[in-house]
C-alpha cells in the first residue's frame, strides 16, 4: 500500500521531467533563457560531484546550516520554555523579542558583516537568528497552551514544579516546538542561500553566484534541486522525529 | 490518616466556612452547582488561594506547596495524561516522588488488578471509554496512598449502572484503604449512598451538617426532584415526582407512579 502511494506520487515528477526534455530537445524554448534538457543537467551534476565542486560546496553549507540550526532551535527552546512557564519572564523578554522578530533575518546582514567580517560566524550567526525567532514563539505557544488542569493534576500527585514541567508541560507542548522546528528546518536552507549568494564565497549559494556570471544555468538547476532535496529532507526528518516521539497518543493528522 | 479542619475559609466564593471532618471519615459535600463545593476541595488541596486556615491533624498547612499536602484528587473531569500509557498515568504520582522501580512496578501491578484493568495496561486515555477511564483515574489518585482522597463530582458524566458501580468501588476502597475522604456532589442518591456525614453547601457557606438521614428528614425532597439535585442519572430526574428514602434507599417516583 505504503508503495503504491510511493509510485503514484512519483508518477507527476516523472511526467514533469519527461515534458522537460521533450520540451528543450525539441527547443521549444527561446534560446536567450539558456534552458538545458533534464539530461544534460543530470549528466553537470555527476561533473560536479565527481570533481568535487558540488560536495565541497554543499558541506560547506550543510555544516553551516547544521550548526546554525541546532544553536538557533535549542536557545529557541530553552527562552521558549522559559517565556512559556514563568509570566514574569514573559513579561519582560516579550516587547524585545517581538520587535526583533519583525526584522526578516536577511536584514541583519550588513550589521553581522560588520561585526564577524566573511567568516563562517556570518552564515552562522544569520541561520541561527532565522531559527531562534519562530521556534520561540511556537515553544511559547506551546507551553502556554498546555491546559492548567493537567499541572493542577500533577501537583496533587506530588510532582514539583521542575518535575510538572518535564513530565507534563513539556512532552505536551512538543507538537508545537515541532511545528517551529520544521518551519525552520526549510527556512534555514533559503536564508543560507541567499546569505551564500550576497556574502560569501563558498557555499551552495555561492556556487549558484559563480554559475550565474558564466550563464550556466545547467549548473544552476542543480544547485536548486540541491536545495530542493535539502529543504524537503529537514523538514522530513522533523516529521518522522515528531511521529515517533508523539503518534503514540495524538490523533495524527495525515502528511 | 489526619483529621482536616477548614478554619474560616474566605474567597471570592467561600464565606465563613468552618469544618472538621475526623480522621478515615467520608464526609460528602452536598449542595447545587455554584455552591463552591470544588472550591472548597481546591482550598484543601492547595490548588487556589484563601484566607483562613487549613489544619492537617491540628497543623496549617496553608503554606505547603500542593505536592506536600498528600491529597489525593479525582477530577471532576479526570485529566489524565494523554501523552502516557494507563500503566505511566498510574505510575506517574510514585515515579515524580522518586519511588524505586520495583516499589512503582509493584504498586502499580496491585492498583491493575484492584481496579480490574490489567487489560488496559498499555493504552492511551485516547482509547478507553468513560468508565475505563473513571477507574485509571481513580487508581492514579490512590497510587501514592494519599492520607486524604478528594473526589470532585467524579461519576457525573457516567451512565447510571457504571456509575453505581464505581460509587461501589470508591466506597470499598474508601473502608479498606482508610483513607480521610470528602466527595463532592450534587446528586442525593450518590450523597446518601456514601456519606458517613453530609455538609450542605448553599451560596459558599455551610448550611448544615449531619448524617445523611437527618439531612434527608429535613429536605424539601418535591423541591429536589423539581430542581434536578438528584440527577445522577437523567431518566430519574426528568420523570421524578417525588424523592422517598425507603430502607437505605433513595427512590425516585415518576409521576406515573
Amino acid at each position: 500500500m505504503r508503495k503504491m502511494k510511493a509510485v503514484h506520487s512519483l508518477i507527476p515528477v516523472l511526467v514533469f521531467l519527461l515534458i522537460w526534455e521533450i520540451v528543450t530537445r525539441l527547443e521549444l524554448i527561446p534560446g536567450h533563457f539558456f534552458f538545458p534538457p533534464f539530461t544534460v543537467v543530470i549528466q553537470e551534476f555527476y561533473r560536479l560531484t565527481a570533481n568535487g565542486m558540488l560536495i565541497d560546496n554543499f558541506l560547506s553549507s550543510l555544516v553551516r546550516v547544521l550548526i546554525g540550526l541546532s544553536a538557533g532551535s535549542i536557545a529557541g527552546i530553552t527562552v521558549g520554555i522559559l517565556m512559556g512557564y514563568e509570566e514574569k519572564i514573559h513579561k519582560v523578554a516579550h516587547p524585545i523579542f517581538s520587535l526583533f522578530y519583525s526584522i526578516p533575518a536577511l536584514g541583519w546582514l550588513p550589521i553581522l558583516m560588520l561585526w564577524f567580517g566573511i567568516s563562517e560566524m556570518l552564515p552562522i550567526m544569520i541561520i541561527f537568528i532565522c531559527s531562534f525567532f519562530p521556534v520561540l514563539y511556537n515553544t511559547v505557544t506551546g507551553i502556554k497552551g498546555v491546559n492548567k488542569d493537567f499541572i493542577k493534576a500533577a501537583q496533587s500527585l506530588g510532582a514539583s514544579e521542575w518535575k510538572v514541567l518535564t513530565t507534563v508541560v513539556i512532552p505536551l507542548a512538543l507538537p508545537n516546538i515541532f511545528t517551529g522546528l520544521r518551519l525552520e528546518a526549510g527556512m534555514a536552507w533559503r536564508v543560507i542561500i541567499a546569505a551564500e549568494m550576497v556574502a560569501i564565497p563558498t557555499g551552495i549559494g555561492a556556487l549558484l553566484m559563480r554559475a550565474e556570471s558564466l550563464l550556466r544555468v545547467d549548473i544552476i538547476i542543480v544547485c536548486l534541486m540541491v536545495l530542493a532535496v535539502m529543504c524537503l529532507s529537514f523538514e522530513r526528518f522533523f516529521i518522522y522525529l515528531e511521529h515517533k516521539l508523539t503518534h503514540k497518543w495524538r490523533q495524527y493528522a495525515q502528511h | 490518616m489526619p483529621n482536616i479542619r477548614l478554619k474560616n475559609i474566605n474567597n471570592f466564593i467561600c464565606h465563613d466556612v468552618n469544618l472538621e471532618i475526623s480522621d478515615k471519615e467520608f464526609l460528602v459535600l452536598w449542595g447545587p452547582t455554584g455552591a463552591g463545593k470544588t472550591t472548597l476541595l481546591n482550598i484543601i488541596a492547595g490548588l487556589i488561594e484563601h484566607k483562613g486556615s487549613v489544619l492537617f491533624d491540628g497543623s496549617p498547612v496553608d503554606e505547603f506547596p500542593v505536592y506536600q499536602r498528600k491529597a489525593g484528587y479525582l477530577f471532576q473531569n479526570l485529566i489524565l495524561f494523554p501523552h502516557l500509557s494507563v500503566r505511566a498515568n498510574i505510575a506517574y504520582g510514585l515515579r515524580v516522588q522518586g519511588e524505586p522501580k520495583s516499589k512503582v512496578k509493584s504498586r502499580v501491578n496491585e492498583l491493575l488488578r484492584l481496579m480490574r484493568i490489567e487489560h488496559l495496561v498499555y493504552r492511551y486515555p485516547r482509547d478507553l471509554s468513560g468508565g475505563e477511564k473513571q477507574r485509571v483515574a481513580l487508581a492514579r489518585a490512590i497510587a501514592p496512598s494519599p492520607e486524604i482522597m478528594l473526589f470532585d463530582e467524579p461519576l457525573n458524566s457516567l451512565d447510571f449502572h457504571t456509575a453505581r458501580y464505581l460509587r461501589t468501588e470508591i466506597h470499598k476502597l474508601h473502608r479498606e484503604l482508610g483513607f480521610t475522604t470528602i466527595y463532592v456532589t450534587h446528586c442525593l442518591e450518590e450523597a446518601f449512598a456514601l456519606a458517613d456525614r453530609v455538609a450542605v453547601l448553599k451560596n459558599g457557606r455551610i448550611v448544615r451538617t449531619g448524617f445523611p438521614e437527618d439531612i434527608f428528614k429535613e429536605i424539601d425532597c418535591k423541591a429536589i426532584a423539581k430542581n434536578g439535585f438528584c440527577d445522577c442519572h437523567q431518566s430519574s430526574r426528568n420523570s421524578a415526582a417525588q424523592i422517598k428514602l425507603e430502607n437505605s434507599n433513595i427512590l425516585c417516583y415518576s409521576r406515573r407512579g
